[in-house]
């Protein structure tokens, strides 16, 4: 139930600025995780063909598989796969869903590089979110509290986080909010107490990465499912894609559409 | 058809009319939007669980809507910061007016003002890379983005508004009064103190009260580095979450017309309720001080 509004704005505006070519035209809507990978590829696609008009709107997972079985929009983008329940709805409903997979997200816990600790467990993890695990040492650290670093709460990095590993347990009101992958990596860089989780596109040298019940999160673990805090980036459709909606899923995965999906901090296929 | 001197003069105050009323037209329209988009909330959560309610969890399923850490958190961080701030205004609007040669003034006050010129953004990332690691080493606390980061941060930029503004308030001080004291027999000190001081209070006033409503309001540098925690502060050194951090770090990507959407608004105006009381405050300060004057005293 997540929707950028200011996207949607810049996305009419680009829909009606470009409408006056009149050519074939696709709506896309879903989810907010992938919507800036979605949107920089509409951006560089419409370039290519100014005949195409293009809709982009958020609103999340739920409400583009929604709109994809009410027939209101042509392309659904989702940061989950169908429900067996929404599978069973679009065949009731003539509508045979067809799910590209797009991009991989993988979320790594982050420490700082003077913290021993290389791995924990998602038990572990949760623990530490939800404020009952406080001192290093309970994990096999040093004698220190730990610092929970968390996002805010409308990121698609922490809902990533919150399905993965919370399990629907809160994030305990203690933890320090960064509202950007940016401000995550400094505030962790700058304390050795600290722990955080960041999309694996934006953990550099100045952190390290922990691994979760010993898999290191990689493009590699994502890809082949053994890493737990990955999940794959799709978009559905309603059939094979055809016309303009058939270049414009072409576009994402080819490699050029694929060099998006690494700029905005995913992994490629 | 001549335009009599008095047409003239009537399309001309009309004219200043009309611009001096678009902007209370403007501020009324975004106080109207503001309570627009915030009252919706109301209708998922009572005023008094919102406002006292203790839990932040806005994308939880049933969410919870309770501002009351955001609140106190702005409160503890503006008057922590006040603390520091205040006196360190105060006295150097007394240097400066009473005190300092005119060349040492004309050197001394513009670097006061160039701190106002810094962008917040800067004393924000200046807080989060050189001050918070300080703090963690000096007094070994888990973190060093916290209430007593973010209010340091704030005293830095009310400084320049308390400075100016008391120096204005001071050096109006007819100075009838200052020789007046000295004649006396007062020294320096005893006239700054005890005829000086008093005599520009108000505006001193208001120059704290202004200070502070900058610091409640101030977005970058709190949500950079008073640390983000949704809880009531128990410590100096514990991170909190201010109302404008609150806001900022999550409207981005809130649904647009959800509840999140409307109870970001609704902190909004909790906010703008603050800020109005410290303004109104001031403006009662400012209306006294034209009362001060050497027939009034």
């Amino acid at each position: 139930m997540r929707f950028k509004s200011l996207a949607l704005v810049a996305a009419l505006v680009l829909g009606l600025a470009t409408s006056a070519f009149a050519g074939e035209k696709i709506t896309i809507k879903g989810s907010t995780t992938v919507l800036p990978i979605m949107q920089k590829a509409v951006e560089a696609y419409m370039q290519k063909h100014p005949d195409v008009t293009i809709e982009v709107s958020g609103g999340g997972s739920s409400n583009g598989i929604k709109a994809l079985l009410d027939g209101s929009t042509d392309i659904a983008m989702a940061s989950r796969k169908m429900k067996d329940k929404e599978i069973k709805l679009a065949a009731e409903k003539g509508i045979k869903a067809n799910e590209i997979v797009v991009a991989f997200d993988a979320v790594v816990p982050i420490v700082n590089p003077a913290n021993p600790v290389t791995n924990l467990t998602a038990d572990q993890l949760k623990g530490i979110y939800e404020g009952k695990i406080t001192n290093w040492k309970e994990v096999g650290g040093n004698d220190a509290p730990i610092v929970v670093i968390s996002r805010d709460t409308s990121s698609g990095t922490y809902e990533t986080w919150e399905g993965k590993i919370m399990h629907k347990a809160r994030v305990f009101p203690g933890a320090l909010l960064q509202a950007s992958s940016g401000a995550v990596l400094q505030a962790v860089a700058k304390n050795p107490k600290a722990i955080a989780y960041d999309g694996l596109g934006y953990v550099n040298d100045s952190v390290h990465a922990v691994s979760v019940d010993g898999i290191a999160g990689s493009a590699e673990s994502a890809k082949n499912n053994t890493y737990k805090v990955a999940r794959s980036l799709q978009i559905y459709t309603n059939g094979a894609p055809s016309g303009a909606a058939k270049g414009l899923v072409d576009f994402i995965l080819s490699s050029e559409g694929q060099k998006i999906v690494e700029e905005t901090g995913f992994i490629k296929m | 058809m001549p335009i009599t001197r008095r047409t003239k003069d009537n399309i001309i105050h009309g004219s200043f009319f009309a611009i001096a009323a678009s902007s209370i037209l403007v501020l009324f329209l975004i106080m109207l939007f503001l309570f627009i988009e915030g009252l919706p909330i109301f209708k998922v959560v009572s005023v008094p669980d919102f406002v006292f309610g203790n839990a932040w969890y806005p994308t939880d399923d049933p969410a919870d809507f309770g501002i009351l850490p955001m609140i106190a958190a702005s409160f503890s961080v503006t008057f922590l910061s006040s603390l520091l701030a205040i006196p360190l205004g105060i006295m150097t609007a007394i240097y400066l007016a009473e005190i300092a040669s005119p060349r040492m003034r004309s050197i001394v006050k513009p670097f006061v003002e160039m701190l106002q010129a810094l962008p917040s953004v800067v004393i924000g990332f200046f807080g989060m890379v050189v001050v918070a690691p300080l703090l963690q080493h000096w007094f070994d606390i888990p973190t060093g983005l916290n209430m007593f980061n973010a209010s340091i941060m704030l005293a830095f930029m009310a400084v320049p508004t308390i400075t100016s503004i008391s120096e204005d308030a001071i050096f109006s001080v007819p100075n009838e009064l200052r020789e007046a004291s000295l004649a006396l027999g007062a020294n320096k000190w005893q006239t700054i103190a005890n005829v000086v001081l008093p005599a520009s209070l108000t505006g001193i006033s208001t120059a704290v009260i202004l200070g502070m409503a900058r610091s409640i309001g101030e977005t970058m540098v709190v949500l950079m580095v008073a640390g983000g925690a949704a809880m009531i502060p128990t410590s100096i050194f514990n991170p909190v979450r201010p109302m404008p951090a609150s806001i900022a770090a999550e409207m981005a990507e809130a649904p647009f017309q959800s509840d999140h959407y409307y109870a970001l608004f609704a902190t909004g105006m909790v906010l703008f309720l603050f800020t109005l009381m410290f303004n109104i405050l001031a403006a009662y300060f400012a209306e006294k001080k034209k009362q001060v004057g050497v027939a009034t005293l």
